[in-house]
C-alpha cells in the first residue's frame, strides 16, 4: 500500500512532467499551468476525502508536497497519516 | 432535478421562436422567467442553496435540449452555472448564503466579466485594478465580450490587485458600471452581449470572492472548468439537431428525380457527421461521470470533452449546411444559425488551440516532458 507521500509525490511528479521533490515549489518554478491548480485540489480532496476551501489555500498549504501532507494530517485532525492513507483506500 | 414538462415547453418555443431572437440580439424577458421558473439557472446549484441539486449529466442534457434550439438560451444555463459554481466552490458560507439563491432561483442574473482587449485567452494578462479602500474595494477596467452583459446584474469580474489575480462580486446597478451592446456578431446573438466598463466601481470588500491571489488560479479556473463542460454539452445538442435536420433533407429532397440521399457522397457525409456526434456524446458523458465522481482528471476529461464537441458542431453544421444548400443558407434557417454559433463555440471558453495544447500537455507530462519547463531550460541556456 502507497503512503500518503509516496502518492502525493507521484500525482505531483506525473501532472508536472518531472520529478518533484517535497520541498520544490511548483508554482513558483514554472511547471504548473493554468489548469494544474484544480487538478491538485481534486486530488488532494479524492485522495484523502476531504473538502478544500478558499482558505485552505491561503497560506501556501499547496505549494510544496510537503506542505500537503501538512495540511492533510491537519485537516484530518487526530488521524495520523496512515490513517489517512487507510481511509482513503478502505 | 427541474421537471421535464417545463424544459419540454421551453425547448418548443425556443425552436419556434430563436430565429427571432437572434435577429432581436436578445431573449425575451418571457423567456428568461419562463428558464428560471423551470428550475434552469441552478440545475448544479445543492438544494440548500436554492438550487435543484442535478447531476453533471443531468446538466448536461439539460444544456442539450436547450442547445439544440437556442445557443444563446444554453449560453444563459451556461453563465449562471459559471458564475454559481464559482461561489459555491469558493464563497465563504456567508457568500453561499446570499449569493446563491437568488442566483439560482434566476432573481439574480449572472455574467462572467473576465476577457479584456488585451487579455482573452491569456487572463494572467488582465489589467483591471481591484484595490483595497478602508471596507471597500475599488475596481476599474474594461470588460469585453460579456455574454447577457446587457442584462446581468451581477458580475464576477476578474482583475488584478498588485499583480495578484482577485474576483470580485459586483452588481450592476452600482455608480460607474456602463454596457456598451455589442450587435451583429458571428454567433450567439441573442446573448445580449457588451462590453462592460467599470469606473471606479466601488463595492464591500465582502465581494471579494477567495483571497487576493486564488482569483484566476481557482476563481476563475472553477468558472471556466464549468462553462466548458456545459458548452460542450451545448454543442452535443447542436450537432445532433443539424444532423437529424441534414439526414430529414438528404431523405426527402428530390432533384432530377433523384433522391439527395441516392448520392453517395451525401451518404459518407452524413456518415462522418454521425460518428462526429456520436463520439461528442460521449466524451461529454465521460466527462460528466468524472465530475460525479470527482475524480482529480474531471478538469482535463472536460477540457477533451468541450474540445472535440465544439469540433464536432463545426464539422457537423457545416455539413449540414452543404447538404441543405440553399435552405442552409437562408435568412431563418436553423442550420445556418447553429453554423454561426458552433464557430463561437470553438473560441470561448478556451480555444480549441489552446485545449489541443492542454490535451498534448498532459500526453507529455506522463512521458516526463514538460513543455513549459523545457523551453525555460533551453532560453535560459542560450
Amino acid at each position: 500500500m502507497a503512503t500518503a507521500a509516496e502518492d502525493v509525490l507521484a500525482f505531483l511528479t506525473r501532472a508536472l512532467g518531472s520529478p518533484v521533490g517535497p520541498d520544490d515549489d511548483y508554482f513558483a518554478d514554472g511547471r504548473a499551468n493554468s489548469l494544474f491548480a484544480l487538478e491538485l485540489v481534486a486530488f488532494v480532496e479524492h485522495r484523502f476525502r476531504l473538502t478544500v476551501e478558499a482558505e485552505d489555500l491561503d497560506v501556501g498549504n499547496f505549494r510544496t508536497a510537503a506542505n500537503i501532507l501538512a495540511f492533510v494530517t491537519a485537516k484530518t485532525g487526530d488521524r495520523s497519516p496512515g490513517a489517512v492513507t487507510d481511509a482513503a483506500n478502505g | 432535478m427541474p421537471p421535464t414538462a417545463s424544459v419540454a415547453t421551453l425547448v418548443a418555443r425556443a425552436r419556434a421562436e430563436a430565429a427571432d431572437w437572434d435577429r432581436a440580439g436578445e431573449l425575451p424577458d418571457s423567456v428568461v422567467a419562463e428558464a428560471a421558473r423551470a428550475g434552469l439557472l441552478g440545475v448544479g446549484v445543492p438544494a440548500p442553496h436554492g438550487g435543484s441539486g442535478g447531476t453533471p449529466a443531468e446538466l448536461g442534457e439539460v444544456c442539450a435540449h436547450l442547445g439544440g434550439a437556442c445557443s444563446a438560451l444554453r449560453a444563459l444555463v451556461t453563465v449562471q452555472d459559471m458564475v454559481t459554481a464559482a461561489v459555491l466552490r469558493w464563497g465563504t458560507p456567508a457568500q453561499r448564503a446570499r449569493w446563491l439563491p437568488p442566483l439560482a432561483r434566476g432573481e439574480r442574473r449572472a455574467a462572467f466579466a473576465a476577457t479584456e482587449r488585451g487579455a482573452g485567452t491569456e487572463l494572467s494578462a488582465v489589467t483591471a485594478s481591484v484595490t483595497e479602500h478602508g471596507e471597500e474595494i475599488e475596481i476599474s477596467g474594461h470588460k469585453r465580450w460579456v455574454t447577457f452583459g446587457r442584462t446581468a446584474d451581477t458580475f464576477l469580474v476578474l482583475g488584478t490587485a498588485d499583480g495578484r489575480p482577485a474576483a470580485v462580486l459586483v452588481e450592476g446597478d452600482r455608480p460607474g458600471v456602463r454596457r456598451e451592446p455589442v450587435e451583429g456578431q458571428l454567433g450567439l446573438r441573442a446573448a445580449a452581449v457588451a462590453h462592460v466598463a467599470l469606473d471606479r466601481v466601488r463595492v464591500p470588500r465582502d465581494h471579494l470572492l477567495a483571497p487576493v491571489g486564488l482569483g484566476l488560479s481557482h476563481v476563475v479556473a472553477t468558472a471556466l472548468d464549468h462553462g466548458r463542460f456545459t458548452v460542450a454539452w451545448g454543442c452535443v445538442g447542436m450537432a445532433e439537431a443539424v444532423l437529424d435536420a441534414a439526414a430529414e433533407h438528404a431523405a426527402r429532397r428530390t432533384q432530377a428525380g433523384a433522391v439527395l440521399a441516392e448520392h453517395e457522397v451525401v451518404r459518407a457525409l452524413l456518415g462522418r457527421c454521425a460518428v462526429d456526434t456520436a463520439a461528442a456524446r460521449e466524451l461529454c458523458a465521460r466527462a460528466a461521470h468524472a465530475r460525479a465522481e470527482r475524480l482529480p482528471e474531471a478538469v482535463a476529461d472536460t477540457v477533451v470533452a468541450k474540445y472535440a464537441a465544439a469540433r464536432a458542431a463545426v464539422r457537423v453544421t457545416g455539413g449540414a449546411v452543404q447538404t441543405l444548400g440553399a435552405a442552409g443558407c437562408a435568412p431563418d434557417s436553423l442550420v445556418g444559425r447553429f453554423f454561426r454559433d458552433a464557430k463561437v463555440m470553438e473560441l470561448i471558453e478556451g480555444s480549441a488551440h489552446v485545449a489541443e495544447l492542454h490535451i498534448a500537455d498532459r500526453l507529455l507530462r506522463r512521458h516526463g516532458f514538460n513543455s513549459a519547463a523545457h523551453v525555460a531550460r533551453r532560453e535560459a541556456r542560450a
